[in-house]
């Protein structure tokens, strides 16, 4: 690239980076950074300690601790690779196609490569400051057990920058050419697709993934079997699995640079082959995004039944619902997370029933309560990944229109509270029907089930409450594409603060019943919760998940009510 | 019917608006004029209640809009410089919703929206999505959503961006009858030829603060410009730039 483009790319990202520079120094800020840090202090230590211990357990066992390691980084690269994938795949519909300042870009004598280096730049930076988040602990985690010194983190870097230019080359090109193949009115509807692929790949990643294999080792014939499997690299193919083995490699003495070179060549080809698909059908794709649905609508029959089941609810509160579950299914943006999420719902119910807990007498009772509160943990992450994708960015989607709002005599606390519904009722709802279905196939006894149950549905009002106080704390009033707000700072803090939530609870189940889960050990008389522990752990869930409503519910409500001190005026 | 006493709003070191007193009453169509950053929509904001003033008051039909806001909207139609409203709903949903949020429903409504699509000629665009709008036709729907629940008063935020010129005249004639009807219109608007024909009284805002008012002939006096036009009159009071400055700009 000459010095002209990258002269060029510095002008058009200069306005981005003045953006977020004044983000951070606008009045407020400096709290809400204190909230991050001391987060963020908080969540590092407990990724770094957990798999600095794991990684110690590991270290101990001889011939397979490396391996397993290793495979371990593996899986979650691959893990994080989907994730990349799939947010960069949404981040650059919105900056090469809906950002508000394309028209003025398109309209000036800018290069098209410079125009597509420096949109690339920013898809990578939205879609992987979260995972590099995440990543740090781990790495530093690695790095501690195994002794990596100053050339472990050269090397982390040097595999990290093509691991992150690799996906959003890959995504900002299936973004294109999906814009392409799309019938013209109807590109915006291309995040349904985008949801489809994803889907699939997600489907892909687990089934590579088979971890019922490795929890089951009866299926391999002998431990040579076994080993041979540890041994191959799990994804040859993918970038995960490269920058998996560069990283371990350096540890343990055997780098091998073929991996690196491969990282590096790869992401200079996927960079050189985006540019040149942005070269020929940028031009095109754009027009044809620009265009706007045509679509004629009627009532429906089942808005009308819609309409008359929201009666009671009165008029105000009836149309706030109604607008909200309308533009909710007209959008692509909202609507096709379901897709990934029905399908994030089916692979773990699939899993659950796969769970060889029946087979083997290996598997004590004590093992069968944990996969029961493991369950209870996995149902209230997917109920946190939804409260997240759904119910986190309701506040802010209402930001260009709040004038309509704040100008009618509505009250704020009203429409927090029909928000809240909403959320409330879509993750209760949810939240049952995975929670009964799982505790069936898993054949939960009753006490321990309505306990579940219980948790269950306080984790439905607590992390929708928390979802709406993060939601307008750090609202995203200027974006263009729902699907992008979740992955903002306030949709990171929303998610630990859940996971906090999340972990409290079950803490306490654990702690209540802690005697009954002992009594399933091997050796031990085996007996039934008593009706003083399952009212105990009862007890202690209602309280936390009650706090954990009604703090941030009070908090998004006054932040709610005092919009009018802090949103500028024209 | 409006009132303002000592208006004041604050960014910071920035004082957008300061110490407006303003009385307008109804059946009465006042203007608001002024450059750019003069203040006016920080005002009108302030007055359809969708930001907090830091000092002083509005009261709209005798309620004060930050102690009793519900009662001082209820009577309000806004309609803002920037047409913006939910893409995803249609013109009918839009202005149907618009009167759910005034606790209005039935065939009266429906009726209303019949009315106002008719009126503004979007009827044949009821069943469209609003992200399939031109920006004419979203600034119409949204002086239609202002209007849906008969409002005593009308605040509008430069009422003519994106109107071709029927439907421009169509807007003078409305506020006019409005007015006519006993209801009060305050506007901020930078066409000068809609502020002179239509408004009764103007203001003109400069710098936060209110420099001139009173009819079209108090502002002539004010400029010392007795027989020229509001253009002529809105320069001289706001000190527009000058022939040399526009030359040198133009590198003449």
């Amino acid at each position: 690239m000459s010095a002209g483009v990258f002269s060029e790319m510095r002008v058009l990202l200069r306005p981005k980076w003045l953006a977020a520079r004044r983000r951070r120094s606008t009045k407020g800020r400096a709290g809400r950074l204190l909230v991050l840090v001391g987060i963020g202090s908080a969540a590092w230590p407990l990724i770094y300690l957990a798999i600095v211990r794991l990684l110690s357990m590991l270290r101990g066992i001889e011939e397979i601790g490396p391996l397993l390691a290793s495979r371990l980084l593996g899986l979650g690269l691959l893990l994080f690779l989907g994730i990349l994938l799939l947010s960069n795949l949404i981040a650059s519909l919105s900056s090469f196609f809906l950002a508000r300042d394309l028209d003025a870009i398109r309209a000036a004598p800018v290069d098209w490569l410079s125009l597509y280096s420096a949109r690339l730049f920013e898809t990578t930076v939205n879609s992987s400051w979260m995972v590099l988040l995440i990543l740090l602990p781990v790495f530093a985690a690695y790095g501690h057990v195994y002794g990596g010194g100053v050339l472990f983190f050269a090397v982390v870097v040097a595999a990290m920058i093509p691991f992150l230019v690799i996906p959003a080359t890959v995504g900002s090109a299936v973004t294109l050419l999906l814009v392409r193949m799309i019938p013209a009115r109807r590109s915006r509807d291309m995040l349904a697709i985008t949801s489809l692929v994803a889907a699939a790949l997600l489907v892909l990643v687990l089934r590579t993934l088979r971890p019922e294999r490795l929890v089951n080792p009866e299926t391999f014939r002998n431990l040579v079997d076994f080993l041979a499997v540890l041994r191959g690299p799990a994804t040859p193919w993918l970038p995960s699995g490269w920058g998996a083995d560069v990283v371990m490699g350096s540890l343990v003495g055997s780098l091998d640079p073929f991996h690196l070179v491969l990282l590096w060549s790869t992401a200079a080809a996927t960079f050189v082959i985006g540019a040149a698909l942005h070269y020929r059908l940028y031009p095109g794709c754009f027009t044809r995004a620009q265009e706007g649905s045509d679509s004629r609508l009627r009532r429906h029959a089942g808005w009308v039944w819609f309409e008359r089941v929201l009666r009671p609810l009165g008029i105000q509160r009836r149309e706030l619902i109604l607008k909200d579950v309308r533009v909710f299914f007209r959008d692509p943006t909202q609507w096709s997370q379901l897709i990934i999420l029905a399908v994030l719902v089916v692979v773990y119910v699939y899993n659950m029933r796969v769970l060889p807990l029946q087979s083997g007498a290996m598997i004590t009772r004590f093992l069968i309560t944990l996969v029961v509160f493991l369950n209870l943990v996995l149902t209230g992450f997917i109920l946190a990944a939804i409260a997240a994708r759904f119910v986190f960015p309701m506040l802010s989607l209402e930001g260009r229109t709040l004038w309509l709002l704040r100008s009618a005599p509505v009250d704020t606390s009203t429409l927090l509270a029909m928000k809240f519904r909403i959320g409330v009722v879509l993750l209760t709802g949810l939240a049952l029907v995975l929670s009964i279905t799982t505790g069936l196939l898993l054949g939960v006894p009753g006490g321990l089930f309505a306990l579940n149950l219980l948790a269950i549905v306080g984790f439905g009002s607590a992390f929708t409450a928390q979802a709406l106080a993060w939601g307008i704390l750090y609202p995203q009033f200027e974006s263009e594409n729902a699907a992008q707000i979740p992955t903002s700072l306030g949709g990171l803090l929303f998610m630990l603060g859940a996971l906090a939530t999340l972990g409290l609870v079950t803490v306490a189940q654990v702690w209540s019943l802690r005697g009954f889960l002992v009594s399933g050990l091997p050796g031990r008389e085996p007996r039934t919760a008593m009706a003083m522990e399952l009212w105990m752990g009862a007890g202690l869930t209602v309280l936390l998940c009650v706090v954990a409503t009604v703090i941030p519910y009070r908090l998004a409500a006054a932040r709610l009510s005092k919009i009018g001190r802090w949103s500028a005026g024209g | 019917m409006i009132v303002l006493s000592q208006l004041t709003k604050r960014y910071g070191d920035f004082t957008a608006v300061d110490a407006i007193d303003l009385q307008i009453a109804a059946g009465e169509i006042f203007g608001l004029l002024g450059p750019n950053g003069a203040g006016k929509t920080t005002t009108l904001r302030m007055i359809a209640g969708i930001i907090e003033p830091d000092s002083g008051s509005v009261r709209i039909a005798g309620n004060d809009i930050v102690q009793d806001p519900l009662a001082a909207r209820r009577v309000l139609g806004f309609v803002p410089d920037r047409p913006f409203v939910y893409e995803k709903l249609t013109g009918a949903e839009l202005l149907r919703f618009t009167a759910g949020l005034f606790s209005l429903s039935g065939p009266d409504v429906e009726s209303r929206i019949e009315e106002l699509l008719g009126l503004w000629e979007l009827l044949p665009w009821r069943d469209q999505l609003v992200e399939s709008y031109s920006h004419g036709m979203r600034q119409k729907l949204i002086i239609s959503s202002a209007l849906v629940h008969q409002p005593d008063v009308l605040v509008i935020d430069e009422p003519m961006v994106g109107l071709d010129p029927r439907s421009a005249r169509l807007l003078k004639d409305l506020l006019r009858s409005y007015a006519d009807g006993g209801g009060t219109v305050l506007l901020s608007t930078h066409t000068l030829e809609l502020a002179e024909t239509v408004c009764d009284r103007l203001a003109v805002i400069d710098h936060c603060l209110v420099v001139a008012g009173g009819t079209m002939a108090d502002l002539r006096r004010t400029a010392s410009a007795e027989d020229a036009g509001l253009e002529e009159v809105f320069l001289r009071i706001t000190r527009g730039a000058s022939d040399a400055e526009i030359d040198r700009v133009l590198g003449r």
